[in-house]
């Protein structure tokens, strides 16, 4: 591997305050909430926001190359290129926190975050993107960094030599499967669908791979083990025999979860769990507005959820302004 | 030719103009048996020449026993961040990949000798009194790693008990088969208490002050 040596824009604080009630407070730093940040100090609304990281998916992204004005930047690079604009406005920031609940209290938004600290705003913009989905199946919690795992580019290392199941059918599986064709002896790659949602480049590479046994159309009954992950139990969709695979891992990539829990009893939600809006980003709450991957809107790239941001933030301007 | 890019020698310059305190990088090394132990090297040398306030200061891991005894250095490469005072700040393993990032950030912690933590965090960690023993294991592609262990020397900054090493997977294998690290970033407290994943602050800190209360006798870390 080559030793490159990686470093993120700094991170200026001027850390929210309790006592203050915001203009705006934006959940979630990815492409949305760092452009609805840019936006709203631009409209001088007092914004705080509040954010797990900054960058969001993007952070995780290898390579872009259809975000427009790069024809090529790594993900890491361009999280950079917009922490130095959201850096140049006076925004507070509560970064590493986590929002735990949002709720209204009269016509005030309330913002609960894990470290126990208490938020107001007038208007919020719901901007907190999605997670990897678990399985949700018997042994996956409990096994969690004892061979199942949800980061490849991570943990692959750890299992040299040892045979490994990978779950997932799109890009982020098949990359993760080709990853570790170079380190285990035996990969079963295994989906749920009985087409391989993945890149037909990505198809060919697997495909002449001998170390992989595919099973599409198979269902995950559970993985099992005392201390580590030692076999997953797989079941044919078409009522075929149950099989057990013996494996050291288990890398799942079975896609994205909206992160809308913290607000689910309070706003509408649809049926894959993401905040329902209409064309402006007004969710079914005045005043409470959501954009990018975590919305209802179509498409989820990073071009379009910066620019589902800068509209949240000029519709929640217009909300404010009216209701003064 | 310079491990360091340069435009993340520029960023780093850049973070380095707020530094406030003399920093010393303290370099355990050998020629030999040892992965990384040249470019980690090379890499503090470079970091010093940086910044007026970093200096560093190299040693030979066998040659330098007392020192090594002196640092409680078990192992090599291994880098201490500090100041007129060692604050238990450990790096294990070329500091390269996404835990620069975290090497950078214990730099501007020790030089300012300060951190961010909350003031119920600093509170809680004060009256730890016994010694506690972090290491946190990472690879060096892991994004979700610095966050982890910058958290970890946070804690080593703030608390005289508190010892906390960066352990980088690759470079310790058999540690890795130790203590059983399967996926990063793992924690492990005082041998026995531990968990995997990157945890917020409150959180994180509340699995430290557990350990220590349960640590059955005030150990000596090896
Ligand atoms: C591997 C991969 C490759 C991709 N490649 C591309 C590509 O090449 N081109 C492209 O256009 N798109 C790509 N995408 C999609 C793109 O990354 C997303 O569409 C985009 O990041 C969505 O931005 P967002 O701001 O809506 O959400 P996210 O990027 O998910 O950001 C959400 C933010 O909210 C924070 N957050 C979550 N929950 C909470 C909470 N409770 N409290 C506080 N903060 C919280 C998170 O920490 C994060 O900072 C890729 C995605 C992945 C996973």
């Amino acid at each position: 591997m080559e030793l490159d040596f990686i470093l993120s824009k700094e991170e200026e604080k001027p850390t929210g305050k309790t006592e203050l009630i915001y203009d705006l407070v934006i959940i979630g730093g990815g492409p949305a909430g760092m452009t609805a940040a840019v936006y709203a100090a631009r409209k001088r609304l007092k914004t705080l926001l509040i954010t797990k990281d900054l960058g969001g998916q993007v952070l995780w992204t290898a390579e872009v190359e259809n975000y427009m004005g790069y024809q090529y930047i790594e993900g890491r690079q361009l999280v950079n290129k917009f922490k130095e604009q959201v850096r140049h406005f006076p925004i507070d920031q509560e970064i590493g926190e986590e929002v735990e609940k949002l709720s209204k209290e009269g016509e005030i938004f309330s913002i609960l975050t894990r470290g126990g600290k208490k938020f107001r705003g007038k208007t919020v913009i719901i901007a907190s993107g999605k997670k990897s989905r678990s399985l949700n199946v018997s042994g996956e919690k409990r096994l969690i960094g004892r061979g199942v795992s949800y980061c490849s580019i991570c943990d692959a290392p750890f299992f040299e030599g040892k045979e490994v199941a990978v779950i997932g059918g799109g890009n982020s599986a098949f990359e993760a499967a080709l990853d570790l064709v170079k380190i285990a002896p035996k990969i079963y790659l295994i989906d749920i669908a009985s087409s391989w949602s993945a890149d037909p480049v990505l198809l060919e590479q697997i495909e002449k791979e001998k170390k992989v046994t595919s099973f599409p159309r198979h269902k995950v009954k559970e993985i099992k083990g005392d201390d580590r992950v030692e076999s997953i139990t797989i079941e044919p969709l078409d009522g075929g025999q149950i099989k057990s695979l013996s494996v050291q891992g288990v890398f799942i990539e079975i896609g994205l979860v909206p992160n809308s829990e913290f607000a689910a009893s309070l706003v509408k939600l649809n049926q894959a769990g993401e905040v329902a809006v209409d064309c402006s980003n007004h969710t079914s709450i005045p005043g409470l507005f959501a954009a990018g991957d975590v919305s209802s809107v179509p498409e989820k790239q990073i071009i379009i959820a910066a620019g589902e941001g800068a509209k949240a933030t000029l519709t929640a301007h217009q909300y404010l302004l009216r209701s003064r | 030719m310079a491990l360091l890019k340069d435009e993340v020698q520029n960023e780093a310059r850049e973070r380095f103009k707020k530094l406030t305190g003399q920093v010393r990088l303290v370099n355990f090394t050998q020629k030999i048996e040892c992965h990384y132990c040249e470019e980690t090297r090379r890499l503090i040398e470079e970091i010093a020449s940086l910044s007026p306030k970093i200096s560093s200061k190299i040693y030979n891991f066998t040659l330098d026993k007392e020192k090594a005894q002196q640092y409680k250095i078990d192992k090599i490469p291994a880098v201490v961040v500090e100041a007129e005072k060692d604050y238990g700040i450990r790096f294990f393993g070329i500091p390269g990949g996404y835990e620069f990032n975290s090497f950078i950030s214990a730099i501007y912690d020790v030089s300012r000798k300060a951190t961010d933590l909350s003031v119920e965090s600093k509170d809680k960690i004060s009256k730890i009194d016994k010694p506690v023993h972090i290491q946190v294991f990472v690879t060096l592609t892991c994004p979700y790693c610095p966050a982890a262990v910058e958290m970890a020397h946070k804690l080593a900054l703030e608390s005289e008990y508190i010892i906390s090493d960066m352990v980088e997977s690759a470079e310790f294998p058999h540690l890795v088969s130790k203590y059983g690290v399967m996926g990063v970033p793992k924690v492990v407290i005082n041998e026995e208490f531990g968990f995997e994943g990157a945890l917020p602050e409150t959180s994180f800190v509340e699995e430290v002050v557990k350990a220590s209360k349960s640590t059955t006798e005030a150990k000596d870390e090896g």
